[in-house]
This record gives structure tokens, C-alpha cells and sequence, in this order.
């Protein structure tokens, strides 16, 4: 409602006079929406953005959404939002949204260089199906590949990993959560046994110390940085201290901000647990009853091609087999890691160094540390979260309330999906892997498929080689996200599944690996996508896709808190959800075009049956008949997967997948979860969920069931119950910069955006606030090359080159000798300029540190 | 650093880049809407002038209508008045919810202004005065709310200095914190780029002519804490030391908690509860 001058001038007279007074009234815009609410139905959602898991209610008004409010009653948000949650309605309605399949075509043929026409499902998945077959024939089980998504629904993961595994029998399967925590998970099963945070949310309230290492918390974890801020305002004592390698919102908190030389925290976390020792602070008790010591092997190179100069020189490549040493030997290994080496080295003044290791090493201080892409986005990434741990189990300070190492993760569902289910190319669900051949039998047993379906790491079934429908053995399986791409190159990969992510935009190198892949004439590219996203422009097929609430849908969040929600408005034209387009995709193939005959004669019922029938009406997924989805006040809601299908399809995928991680008799207990109608009714329940009962810390007696009474504290994701300190040193990072390429180049996320921005820049809103990445740069560096603030700037790498503008005032300050680049952006994609290096362990990409080079453009 | 001077350093922080945050709340923005009203027939509130405009009566004598300015602005945003227009015709003026001023360094609209009515004693851009920005509607904005917006602050080109977030206890949630948007007039430039970025349907910060946004403290007043501040020290003979009758395990931090009973009883070997040590069996085993 437009108010006239007089009317603005009267009401807001009103109301400064009213405030004097110390009463609101409300003014006649509040009474014209008190109207325009009636008739509107109101229903929880996770929100769809970060990993943070806030609830939001979601308002529906003729088969629109209309409206939308922070959850109040959700003990994550309390009914706030961010500035991306404030629009979330508006990410469903952009103007361009894709409705119908869309396949290169010249003369009503696929072409790969044809121009996009629209084609119906039937004729998408029959192309589709064709090259997937040949695909896996020809080539293998690498041959095929799907790159899904930490934003994927747990059952859209869950039915993905089943399709891969079980049907195309390939481990060619992996989240763009490789990108984003696969680094934290490495650490985690490396240290405890047990992949996820064993803490929660409510440490922000419990501890004294915050320490942020290489997490924007301030704009990644907006809610989250809430929270912690409240903590430093209303608790004496408490103090906040930021690491990073430039300076960000968080330092607007921070009492002790340091800004160190990339890489270099590798040496920070050194010298404080070398602090610890040289002051005799550590916790003898603790370490005795719960740590081992080990070391991991050194020089272990970069995760690059194998032809790379670096990786011919790394002694020990892609190694990472720990060997138990002493506690002596440990100080020893961090005994190089003095305050003034440290503070040369990482260019962090001492006493703030100091500061720091006081505050891990006070007893009396309880100490979170929180980290998100900073540690994990490296490519020491499984090293450094490793350290961080660490310093924690020397002290004791862990798994209990406040003091809490948290490795919080980016994405709403990376935990719930990725992580859970499994979607990665070694994973199966709850933790398991396909490198135990126990493991594999027990999935197959589950599934219902013989034995031998599920490919090996290594291509052996109780040491037989398995047979393939290429006739040869299976031979090795695994294949991690940026092997993908360098195998589509190379024509060892053939088809590529990308659903629920923007792999073009967000896969570093561009130009050198992703877009030679994706367009390499052999290869066959299919996208689901909701937008025309760069993924989609550098497709061969698109897919329409439902998006978020257009389907029913769980995320799992950083504390383990598992959210659903039922699907409140339908997808708009022919658009269907990933599930779905899974489902359905696999009618189009047979056991006999992906499965050799000898693995069908152990099975012979399944002969002449599709992938569909084999995995999706076993008798378990499809338990459950369809049935009018209500809430408790009696509303009603659509749910198309069951209608389509005939049967109440998350449901029972989501039963199935709890016999992975709740039944009895499973290989690995610790991931126990309620049954399927309990989280339609709760505002999310934090697993083990047992007996109905959440869990908030685990490892620790009282708090965990799986610790028995008199155990204390009991890391039982190991065999003997105690953690692993592992300790790695300082190495340098891949490609410093040098005399020609003289800046390190960092990128990363704003506020404002959600990721690649496919959604958010939608919002005109959002897109007006922060309409394009610029490079934050320090004013000497600027000015050096002649650059003044809001000057366009050519940012080069070996790699590639783009045209931004330059920002030496706004809310990164990074130091000399640094530029931070946000990836947000379509028009200015900085992955053309990044360095697809990973950690060799973890095989997750290190965005956060190559060289390049700035000048005037 | 001990935990009072911890707090107090973020509130000196505070206050230091806040020193005149009051003048620009809500009350002293109805003043100024008093101010308007009687004044509204010279120019609509939103039409703000150029950088470096002279005050409106003199910049109205000595603009010769020429609209050099608007034509070497390189952002278009300058709009000349039309016959009919609320702002005297041939003179420049822009809107910020529209068309911000984007703070070019060179400011190329002064330097093309023949006559002065543009001043060109204004070599930095930061130095001008467009309008100053006020956080108008502290209904709607969702700051205030505790919702993690803070685009003004994030948009702001002076930044942490004509807009500062002052950090508050959301006494609803009971555990977040408020980010409330703060403008300070002795660094706003009025430039109008938060309010364009403003993401609400009508922006909650917008920009007025600074005699209609600006209040006035009482000329006699001083702030007592930024006066001491500004000093670096009191600004009378310092206090002499304090000392106390106090009890055993009780003391007194005047300047910080006063009061402190460090009440916590001295450890013993023994659990508090009796039955714990009976149970336990000989302590000496």
C-alpha cells in the first residue's frame, strides 16, 4: 500500500508522538495485512540455504506462496531469519524458471552441438538411458557418473546412492559436499571412528572462549553468529578470538583478530599444543584413559594430476596411514613450533598468539572452536582439523557442554544427505563403506540384491575379483568429484548426472578441466536444474526441476538435528523433483543392461526387471500406500512422488534407510533415528534419537546412551574407545604466489548469497544489495597498481582471467599481499582462476589459496 | 586483559565511532519532520542536491541552470527540474532510493560546475554533505526485529563510520543478539546507496536534507565518557585510589562490577552429599 506525502507526514507524527508516549499504535498498513492474511495456511520448513538449519513457517494461499516468518518456536532461530531467509518465498518465483526438459538438438536429433528444445520426460530419459548403458558398457563403472548434493532431500540422496550402487553397481557417486566438508569427515573418522559434530548449538550459550578458525561466522552462519554474539555481550569473561587470513565481519567482535599468512595454521595449532606441553596444562587423566598418539605420513602432495611436477615430487602421495608413537614422541613433533618461530612464520604478532594458547590451555575456561572452509576448503584440510582436535584432547575439552570443537558445514543438508545417507563414492548409508566387504554384504542384505551387486573399493568380493557387464573385472571403483571432471577430459567418463548443484560454476579450473569435460564430444551431460544456471548452459540435457518445498522433503543440520517438511505448493509446468527424475529414470533401465548374467542367476526373479522394480518396489520402499498428507489442524497437501509412484515413497525410503542406522544387528550404532512420522510432528529431533530420546553431546556419560554408567567419556566409534591425537606438521601450500602471479587469491560466500546465486540473485532484492563479486583488495595493493576503490580490475591466475571491480573499503579487509574474490557471481566466474588442488586425503578442493596477478583493465 | 576491561573496550569502540548517535534516533527525527512540514513547498524531502551544493538559498542564487553537472555524471543519476516539477526548474538534484550518488572520487559534477553552486573547496568526496541518512521506520526494519540483514551497514562506502551496528541482547529470543543500524552525521555523506540497497518494499533508511533530519543538543551539554574519551584521560584530577571495610572473600572493583563476593567455598576432598563418601569405601585404598 502507497501512502500519500500527507498521510506519511500524519502517520508518522502520530507515531513519533505515540513513542514519546510510550505506546504503539498500529498503523494502517499492519490493519491492510491483518486482512491480507486471512485464508493463509501456515507450515514448517527448514529453511533452504546454510547449514545452520533454521526453522521457518512457510504461508500458502492459493497453491502460491504468498508469505513467510521465522519459526518462533524453533530453538535454532526463534523466529529470525537472515536477509536470504527474509525472502525465501521469492526463490521459487523467478521469472526464468525451467518447466520443461530441454535437449541439444539439430533436425529433431541430438545433437551435441545443437541448440536446447524442449522435449518431453519420455524422450529426455530414453536419450538419457541409451548413453548411460553404452556408457557403463564400454567403460566401466567409472564410465557413469552422478555428482549430487548436500542440499539434496535425505530420501533424494538416499534413492541416488541405491541407484548408482545397487543398480549401475558404480561408486561413480559423489555430493558437491566433497567441496565443502569431506575434509571434516576425514578428520572425524580419522580421530573418533565416527563421522559428525559431537556437540550442538548450545555451546554458543556454554562456553567462555570463542575461537573462529577459518569460519565467517558473521555472514555463513548468520543465525549461529547471533547466538555467539548475544554470548560475548551478556556473559562476563567471555572472549572471541577470529583467525583467518583476512579480515572479515567477525573481527567486528573479536578481542583478539589475527590475521595469518596462509597455511600457516597448520603451525598456529602446533605451537599451542606445544604450549600446552612445554606448561604442563594438558589433562593427564584424560589423555590417559581416552587419547592414542599417532603420526600421519608427511609430504604427501597436492592432489593433482599425477603428471604435475608437485605430485612427482611428493615422497608420499596421497598417504595417510596412521602408526601409533609415544606421548613423547608427540611433544617432540611439536616441539619445533615456538611462539617466535610461529609468529615469524604466520606473520601473527606474539602476544596475540599467546593470548590464544592461554585460553585453550586455562583449565577454567571452557573453549568452542568453530571452523568451516577455512579448515576444510585446504589442502592440509584433514591435517588441520586433526590439529584443531588436538589441542581440544589434551585438554579434555571436549564433548561437553562449552567446550566444543565444531566443524559447522556450509550446506542445509550436507550432514542429513551427504554425509548420512552416503553419497559419496565410498560411502554407503550411516557410515558405512564400500571398501569392507563386510559393509557391502550387509547393504545387500538390506536391499534385498545378491551378493556381490555392490562394487568394491577394489573391485573384490571375498577376494574374487566381482564380474562386470564390460566382461572384464570390475577392477578399482572409487572416483572423487575433481577426478570426475579430469576423467569426462579424458574420455574415461562418459555420462554425468548433475542434480541439485552448480558444478560449473563451483568446480575449480574451469576452463583447464570442467568445461573440456562437460563439452568433450563423447560425453553426455545431463543437469536438474530449477534456473538456466551455468551448469545448465554447459549441459547436453536439462531437466526441470522441483525446488525445495515443492516436494516433500528432510534436511539434516551441523548439530545432527534431522527437519522435515511436506511438500506446500506444486512445481511449476512439467518441473518434477529430484526424486522423482531418480525414480523414474530408472524404469528406462534393465538388470540386463547394467548387470552381467552371473550376478542376475543368483537373483533369477529379478531377470527382465527394471532398476526400478529391483530398488524401489522390493517389497520395503514401497511398504507404505499413498495417503492424504494432513497436518494436525486438519490441512491438506499434495505429495506428487506418492501419487506418481502409488506409494508413500519418502516414507518408505526414508524406513529402509532406517535399517541402515536403527535396526537391530547394524555394523555401526551412534546414528539412530526416530521413525518417519515423529519428525513431521517435531521441530526437529538431534540424533542418536533413541527410545525417543535426542541427543545433544555425545561420547559423554549422561548425555550419550551409548556411553555406559561409569565410562565417562568413551569415543566408541573406535575399537579400544579413544580418540586419535594425530600429529602433522607445517607444509607449504601448492602455488604461493611469485614474482609474476604476486597476490594469494581466497573466494568464498557473502551474505546476501546463497552459493552460486542461482537462487538469490533472483530476488531482485538481494541482487540490488549485492549485485556483483568484486575483488576485496588492501588500498597499498590497489594503489600499487595504479587501482582506485570501484576501478575495473583484470584478475588473472595461470588458469584464467576476469574483469571485476575493485573494493578497498568494504566488509573484507584482507592484508597485503591477499585478494578475496566472492564465487556468487555468474558473470564473473572465479573458478575459471582457481587451482583444482585438493587434500590427497580427503580429495576436497582447496579454494582458498592460489596465486594470480591484478592489473588495470 | 581482565574481563571489565574485556567489555569496557567494546563499549569505548562503540562510543568512540558513535558520537552522535543520538541525534539521529526517532525523536529528533520527528522534530525534524515538524521542520519539514512548514518547509515543504521548496523541494520534496527525497530530492537531495548534488555533492558540494551550497545551502539551498545560495545554491539556488548561483546555479545558472547550465546541467554540465548532470551531463559529467558518469552514474546518469542527476536529473535536471522540469516545468512543473517540485524542484526549482533547471536545477540538478537525484534520488537516492532510485539513483544514489556512487561517491566518485574525482567528483566530476564539482569540477564541471561553472559557478561554484557546486563548491569546489570539495576535494573529498567523504567531505560532502548530500542529506543525511536516518533509520526512519524502526517498525519495519527487519534489524531491529533481530533478523541478520544489515545491508546499509554492508553498502555503506564510509564504512564503520557513518553507519555503525550497535550490538544488542534480544531480550525476546533471549539468545541472539541485535545488529541495530546506527548513522553517525559526522561521517554520512547522505550519498543515498543505503537506502537503494535497502531491501524492504519501502526503504527504512532513507536520506533528508540534514536540516530536516538533524537534531541539536543543547549547546551547553557534553557527553561526559566521549569528552574523556576524546581526551584520552579524565578531564579533572583522577580519582584517588579507594579502599574498603570489607569482609573476608568480598571486593570492590569501582569501576567495573562493585560488589564481588567470591562466595565459592573452598574445595575439600569431600563430595557435598554425605552418602557419597560413605559409599565410597576408605579414601586411603
Amino acid at each position: 500500500m502507497k501512502l500519500t506525502r500527507r498521510e506519511f507526514i500524519k502517520s508518522n507524527a502520530a507515531a513519533a508522538a505515540a513513542s514519546v508516549a510510550g505506546v504503539t499504535i498500529p498503523v494502517t498498513q499492519a490493519v491492510a495485512a491483518v486482512d491480507a492474511d486471512d485464508g493463509i495456511r501456515w507450515d514448517k520448513a527448514a529453511c533452504r540455504y546454510c547449514g545452520t538449519g533454521c526453522s521457518v513457517l512457510m504461508g500458502v494461499k492459493d497453491g502460491k506462496v504468498v508469505a513467510s516468518q521465522g519459526d518462533p518456536d524453533a530453538p535454532v532461530n526463534k523466529g529470525l531469519n537472515c536477509i536470504k531467509g527474509y525472502f525465501l518465498p521469492k526463490i521459487l518465483y523467478g521469472e526464468d524458471r525451467l518447466t520443461k526438459p530441454l535437449l541439444r538438438k539439430t533436425n529433431g536429433k541430438y545433437d551435441k552441438d545443437g541448440k536446447f528444445e524442449a522435449v518431453s520426460w519420455d524422450e529426455a530419459f530414453k536419450t538419457m538411458a541409451e548413453k548411460w548403458i553404452a556408457a557403463r558398457k564400454a567403460k566401466g563403472a567409472k564410465g557413469i557418473g552422478m555428482f549430487g548434493s548436500g542440499q539434496w532431500t535425505v530420501w533424494e540422496g538416499y534413492a541416488a546412492s541405491k541407484l548408482l550402487k545397487a543398480g549401475f553397481r558404480s561408486n561413480s557417486l559423489e555430493p558437491n559436499a566433497r567441496h565443502c566438508m569431506a575434509s571434516a569427515v576425514g578428520a572425524f573418522m580419522r580421530g573418533f571412528g565416527i563421522d559428525e559434530p559431537m556437540v550442538c548449538y548450545d555451546d554458543l550459550e556454554h562456553a567462555d572462549v570463542f575461537v573462529l578458525w577459518g569460519a565467517n561466522m558473521a555472514e555463513m552462519h548468520p543465525i549461529l553468529w547471533s547466538r555467539l554474539t548475544d554470548t560475548r555481550l551478556t556473559k562476563p569473561g567471555c572472549e572471541v578470538h577470529v583467525l583467518s587470513t583476512y579480515e572479515h565481519r567477525c573481527y567486528e567482535l573479536a578481542d583478539n583478530g589475527m590475521v595469518f599468512e596462509p597455511q600457516t595454521d597448520l603451525a598456529i595449532l602446533n605451537y599451542i599444543a606445544n604450549y600446552i606441553i612445554q606448561n604442563k596444562a594438558y589433562n593427564k587423566e584424560f589423555i590417559d584413559k581416552h587419547v592414542n598418539f599417532t603420526k600421519t605420513p608427511t609430504d604427501i602432495g597436492y592432489g593433482l594430476r599425477a603428471t604435475d611436477p608437485r605430485e612427482k615430487a611428493a615422497k608420499n602421495r596421497n598417504k595417510g596411514k596412521l602408526s601409533k608413537i609415544s606421548f613423547e614422541e608427540y611433544a617432540k613433533s611439536v616441539e619445533p613450533y615456538t611462539l617466535e618461530h610461529t609468529s615469524k612464520l604466520s606473520k601473527v604478532p606474539e602476544d596475540k598468539l599467546l593470548r590464544l594458547a592461554k585460553a585453550y590451555a586455562d583449565p577454567n575456561k571452557k573453549v568452542a572452536s568453530y571452523w568451516t572452509m577455512g579448515f576444510n576448503q585446504h589442502t592440509r584440510g584433514v591435517w588441520v582439523n586433526g590439529l584443531c582436535y588436538n589441542v581440544h584432547l589434551l585438554m579434555g575439552k571436549i564433548a561437553e557442554p562449552g567446550n566444543s570443537p565444531f566443524s559447522l558445514t556450509g550446506q542445509p543438508s550436507a550432514c542429513g544427505t551427504a554425509r548420512e545417507v552416503g553419497t559419496f563414492t565410498h560411502r554407503l548409508p550411516a557410515d558405512l563403506v564400500v571398501k569392507k566387504d563386510a559393509h557391502c554384504k550387509f547393504a545387500e542384505k538390506t536391499w534385498k540384491l545378491p551378493a556381490g551387486t555392490i562394487p568394491r573399493a577394489n573391485g573384490k568380493a571375498d577376494d574374487a575379483d566381482q564380474s562386470d557387464i564390460s566382461g572384464k573385472p570390475m577392477g578399482k571403483t572409487l572416483i572423487h568429484a575433481v577426478a570426475m571432471h579430469r576423467a569426462l577430459k579424458d574420455g574415461k567418463m562418459n555420462t554425468f548426472w548433475v542434480m541439485c548443484n552448480n558444478n560449473m560454476q563451483a568446480a575449480a579450473n574451469m576452463n583447464d578441466e570442467s568445461l573440456p569435460g562437460w563439452r568433450n564430444a563423447d560425453n553426455f551431460i545431463t543437469v536438474s536444474d530449477p534456473y538456466p544456471t551455468v551448469s545448465a548452459q554447459a549441459a547436453d540435457l536439462i531437466l526441470p526441476t522441483a525446488m525445495w518445498i515443492e516436494k516433500e522433503g528432510a534436511y539434516g543440520n551441523a548439530e545432527r538435528r534431522t527437519q522435515f517438511w511436506r511438500e506446500q505448493v506444486s512445481a511449476p509446468g512439467e518441473a518434477k523433483s529430484d526424486l522423482w527424475q531418480l525414480m523414474e529414470f530408472a524404469k528406462y533401465i534393465k538388470v540386463e543392461d547394467v548387470w552381467p548374467a552371473d550376478l542376475i542367476a543368483k537373483k533369477p526373479e529379478y531377470a527382465g526387471k527394471t532398476l526400478y522394480e529391483v530398488l524401489y518396489t522390493n517389497g520395503q520402499v514401497d511398504k507404505f500406500p499413498a495417503e492424504q498428507v494432513t497436518d494436525s489442524r486438519g490441512n491438506n497437501y499434495n505429495n506428487h512422488e506418492s501419487s506418481d509412484f502409488g506409494f508413500y515413497v519418502q516414507k518408505g525410503l526414508f524406513e529402509e534407510y532406517r535399517l541402515f542406522n536403527s535396526a537391530e544387528g547394524i555394523p555401526k550404532k551412534g546414528h539412530e533415528m526416530a521413525e518417519f512420522g515423529a519428525y513431521h510432528k517435531a521441530r526437529g529431533l538431534r540424533w542418536p534419537v533413541i527410545n525417543g530420546k535426542e541427543t545433544l553431546w555425545r561420547f559423554r556419560e549422561g548425555y550419550d546412551p551409548h556411553v555406559a554408567k561409569g565410562e565417562g567419556v568413551k569415543f566408541y566409534g573406535k575399537p579400544d574407545g579413544r580418540a586419535n591425537i594425530i600429529t602433522a606438521p607445517y607444509e607449504p601450500a601448492a602455488e604461493p604466489p611469485d614474482k609474476e602471479f604476486d597476490l594469494w587469491l581466497c573466494t568464498g560466500r557473502v551474505l546476501e548469497h546463497w552459493h552460486s546465486g542461482s537462487m538469490t540473485r533472483r530476488v531482485p532484492e538481494l541482487y540490488r544489495a549485492v549485485p556483483d563479486a568484486v575483488i576485496y583488495m588492501h588500498p597499498k595493493d590497489a594503489k600499487k597498481r595504479r587501482l582506485r576503490n570501484g576501478a575495473l580490475a583484470k584478475i588473472s591466475s595461470r588458469r584464467g582471467e576476469i574483469v571485476c571491480k575493485v573494493d578497498t573499503k568494504g566488509r573484507n579487509k584482507p592484508p597485503e599481499g591477499l585478494v578475496f574474490v566472492p564465487w556468487f557471481d555468474a558473470g564473473r566466474l572465479i573458478n575459471k582462476l582457481t587451482l583444482d588442488q585438493t587434500d590427497p586425503l580427503s580429495k576436497e578442493t582447496d579454494y582458498k589459496k592460489c596465486a594470480v596477478k591484478i592489473a588495470r583493465a | 586483559m581482565s574481563e571489565s576491561e574485556t567489555k569496557n573496550e567494546i563499549n569505548r569502540r562503540q562510543f568512540l565511532g558513535n558520537m552522535l548517535k543520538t541525534a539521529c534516533s526517532v525523536g529528533l527525527v520527528g522534530l525534524g519532520l515538524g521542520a519539514y512540514s512548514h518547509r515543504a513547498s521548496s523541494m520534496p524531502a527525497n530530492y537531495l542536491r548534488p555533492p558540494g551544493a551550497l545551502p539551498e538559498e545560495e545554491f539556488l542564487g548561483a546555479c545558472i541552470r547550465c546541467g554540465l553537472c548532470v551531463r559529467d555524471c558518469p552514474y546518469e543519476i542527476l536529473f535536471l527540474g522540469e516545468v512543473g516539477d517540485e524542484v526549482a526548474t533547471g536545477t540538478p538534484y537525484f534520488i537516492a532510493r532510485t539513483g544514489p550518488c556512487e561517491m566518485c572520487e574525482e567528483i566530476p559534477c564539482v569540477v564541471a560546475c561553472p559557478t561554484n553552486a557546486l563548491d569546489h573547496e570539495l576535494k573529498d568526496i567523504e567531505e560532502s554533505r548530500m542529506g543525511l541518512a536516518v533509520v526512519i521506520d524502526q517498525e519495519s526494519c527487519i534489524a531491529f526485529h533481530g533478523l541478520r540483514c544489515e545491508v546499509c551497514f554492508n553498502v555503506c562506502p564510509i564504512r564503520g563510520r557513518a553507519i555503525s551496528l550497535d550490538m544488542q541482547h534480544n531480550t525476546r529470543s533471549g539468545k541472539h543478539a541485535l545488529f541495530i543500524p546506527v548513522v553517525h552525521s559526522n561521517a554520512c555523506t547522505g550519498c543515498g546507496l543505503c537506502e537503494r540497497a535497502c531491501i524492504l518494499e519501502e526503504a527504512a533508511i532513507k536520506i533528508f536534507p540534514t536540516h530536516l533530519a538533524k537534531g541539536a543538543l543543547g549547546e551547553h551539554y557534553r557527553l561526559g565518557w566521549q569528552e574523556k574519551a576524546e581526551a584520552g584521560k579524565a578531564l579533572v584530577t583522577p580519582d584517588t585510589e579507594h579502599r574498603y571495610n570489607l569482609p573476608e572473600g568480598v571486593r570492590y572493583d569501582l569501576q567495573g562490577e562493585g560488589l564481588i563476593i567470591d562466595g565459592k567455598a573452598e574445595e575439600t576432598p569431600f563430595s557435598s552429599n554425605p552418602l557419597d563418601t560413605l559409599n565410597s569405601g576408605f579414601m586411603d585404598k
